[in-house]
């Protein structure tokens, strides 16, 4: 047992570099996760932006947050459709007939959503800087932003393992993603919730990606962000928490 | 000195109400070929899975190169080899990849060295950089063995190896499951196929209704035949026509 706890993080890589490979390959997956966000920014810049008051001078600055959500959201049915086909094919099986760390299958594939998506945000959020984003956000607010996109990636990554692992067909494994891709929509990634009917309103501002998308905002233009950034950690850390447990249940199952 | 490959006593196992395995018997000599045939849904996966350390037991003691599955899997993870039913190989990556891959969580020294060889072996190397999803039914599975046999297993399972495969390819299957065994590899196969048991195997156990009803070499299998019949043509019984008569008997009890 002590040579595969030595072992871990060479199989982890191992497994991180499939399904990078499996990314890669698809075109697919590419357009959703990256030029889907970017051609929705151009849209919302150049289309819509010019009608949407948001309050802020530059609707770049107001938008890019929600852009980044959507980029992670939009990666959420891969992840989940990458993992079902795993325990379809058999791929699980035989990685846990073989002398390596039982979770290291599973955590290869939290890891390449974490990796993935990294990925993704900065090419977003270079576009946006030739779009004239610009931030006055020091080192310590960017960590912070990177922080809390990684917790946001870990709580979807680790709903999505669920679905992909407890799932009868592929259909019933992306399935997950459909309500996932709207919560970006319905909170204030692209309009302020105020502008909305009452329903919706409180909806949007008592959903996860808001909390999100205005703890990111703030810690972008260096104000304070106040007690929403609690509220999104709260948000975020308790997804992760609930969602690992049934994800790792399912995984016993499975395997 | 060890000399059993695989040890089976007991070995109960159900799913919910369903009855799989309700005591099975057997032993696997080292370097001999070991053909467990059953119908479909007999358990023979269920079997597999328990020995390679998929699924646990209900209760039985399983012995797996000297070590208990239940108590350390991990040991016997590290001489064992698992094809399974359905090919698992990685559809996207390449054949070349696929072995790397294998070679790389083996932690083998030279894990391009090892895939070129097996390439070689297997008849792959025209097809080495194509992704997998454009093979034919007969090259995924000379990868998927290929893939079991990284880093050279004293043990090695083969669940149903040649469904799906034509008459051609199983053929040339056998012949790679005999150079293994002339190796000194273990080779632990399941099968539908009365004949592919006829041809390779040693030692042949049949699996019916939870139990190991009859075990053996192909000879003191056809002796439990009844004596055969003169008719225009003497004609030796087949496993097939052994396997009907031993089932036949039992239901008839
Ligand atoms: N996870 C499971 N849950 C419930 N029942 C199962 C499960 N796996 C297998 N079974 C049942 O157990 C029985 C034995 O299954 P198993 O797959 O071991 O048979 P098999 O001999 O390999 O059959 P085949 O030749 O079709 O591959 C079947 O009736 C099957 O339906
Ligand atoms: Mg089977």
């Amino acid at each position: 047992m002590e040579t595969i706890k030595n072992y871990f993080f060479i199989d982890l890589s191992v497994m991180l570099g499939r399904s990078m490979r499996h990314i890669f390959r698809s075109m697919d997956t590419i357009i959703t996760v990256t030029v889907m966000p970017v051609a929705l920014m151009l849209l919302f810049v150049y289309v819509l932006g010019g009608a949407i008051q948001t309050g802020a001078d530059n609707y770049v600055n107001y938008l890019l947050p929600g852009i980044l959500l959507v980029a992670i959201a939009n990666s959420i049915g891969y992840t989940s459709f990458r993992l079902f086909t795993d325990v379809q094919r058999g791929i699980f099986e035989r990685f846990h007939s073989m002398p390596i760390a039982r979770s290291a299958a599973l955590w290869g594939h939290v890891l390449t959503s974490l990796v993935s998506n990294a990925i993704s945000v900065v090419v977003v959020i270079l576009v946006a800087l030739l779009m004239g984003f610009r931030s006055p956000a020091g080192v310590l607010s960017w960590l912070a932003i990177a922080g809390i996109l990684a917790l946001f990636t870990l709580a979807l990554t680790w709903i999505a393992a669920i679905a992909g692992l407890s799932a009868k067909s592929v259909d019933g494994a992306i399935a997950i993603a459909y309500p996932i891709h709207f919560l970006p929509l319905i909170s204030s990634a692209f309009v302020p919730t105020r502008s909305m009917p009452g329903p919706v309103r409180a909806f949007a501002e008592n959903q996860p990606v808001t909390s999100i998308i205005e703890t990111i905002r703030a810690l972008l233009s260096n104000r304070p962000a106040g007690h929403e950034i609690w509220i999104a950690l709260a948000w975020c850390v308790g997804i992760i928490f609930v969602a690992y447990i049934f994800a790792m249940r399912a995984y016993k199952r499975r395997a | 000195m060890e000399n059993k490959a695989i040890r089976v006593k007991g070995l109960k196992k159900s799913y919910k109400e369903l009855d799989v395995l309700k005591g099975v018997d057997f032993e696997v000599e080292q370097g001999s070929i070991f053909a467990l045939l059953g119908s479909n849904g007999a358990g023979k996966t269920t079997i597999v899975k328990i020995l390679t350390t998929l699924l646990k037991q209900d209760s039985g003691s399983v012995i797996v190169n000297g070590f208990d599955v239940s108590l350390n899997p991990g040991n016997v993870r590290q001489s064992i080899s698992l094809t399974g039913q359905f090919a698992a190989v990685d559809e996207i990556l390449t054949g070349r990849e696929n072995l790397v891959m294998i070679a790389r969580l083996r932690h083998l020294k030279d894990p391009r060295q090892v895939a070129d060889d097996l390439l070689n072996r297997f008849d792959l190397t025209a097809a080495a950089d194509r992704a997998v999803s454009t093979y034919s039914g007969g090259m995924r599975r000379r990868l998927d063995i290929a893939m079991s046999l990284v880093g050279k297993p004293l043990l090695i399972f083969l669940d149903e190896p040649t469904s799906g495969l034509d008459p051609e390819v199983r053929i040339e299957f056998w012949q790679i499951v005999r150079e293994l065994a002339d190796g000194g590899t273990t080779v632990f196969l399941t099968t539908q196929y009365l004949d592919e048991a006829e041809q390779l195997a040693d030692r042949i156990a049949i699996l019916h209704e939870g139990r190991i009803i009859v075990s053996g070499t192909l000879s003191d299998l056809k002796k439990l035949f009844p004596a055969t019949k003169v008719e225009y043509i003497e004609k030796q019984p087949t496993l097939e026509e052994i396997f009907l008569a031993i089932v036949g008997k039992k239901e008839q009890k």
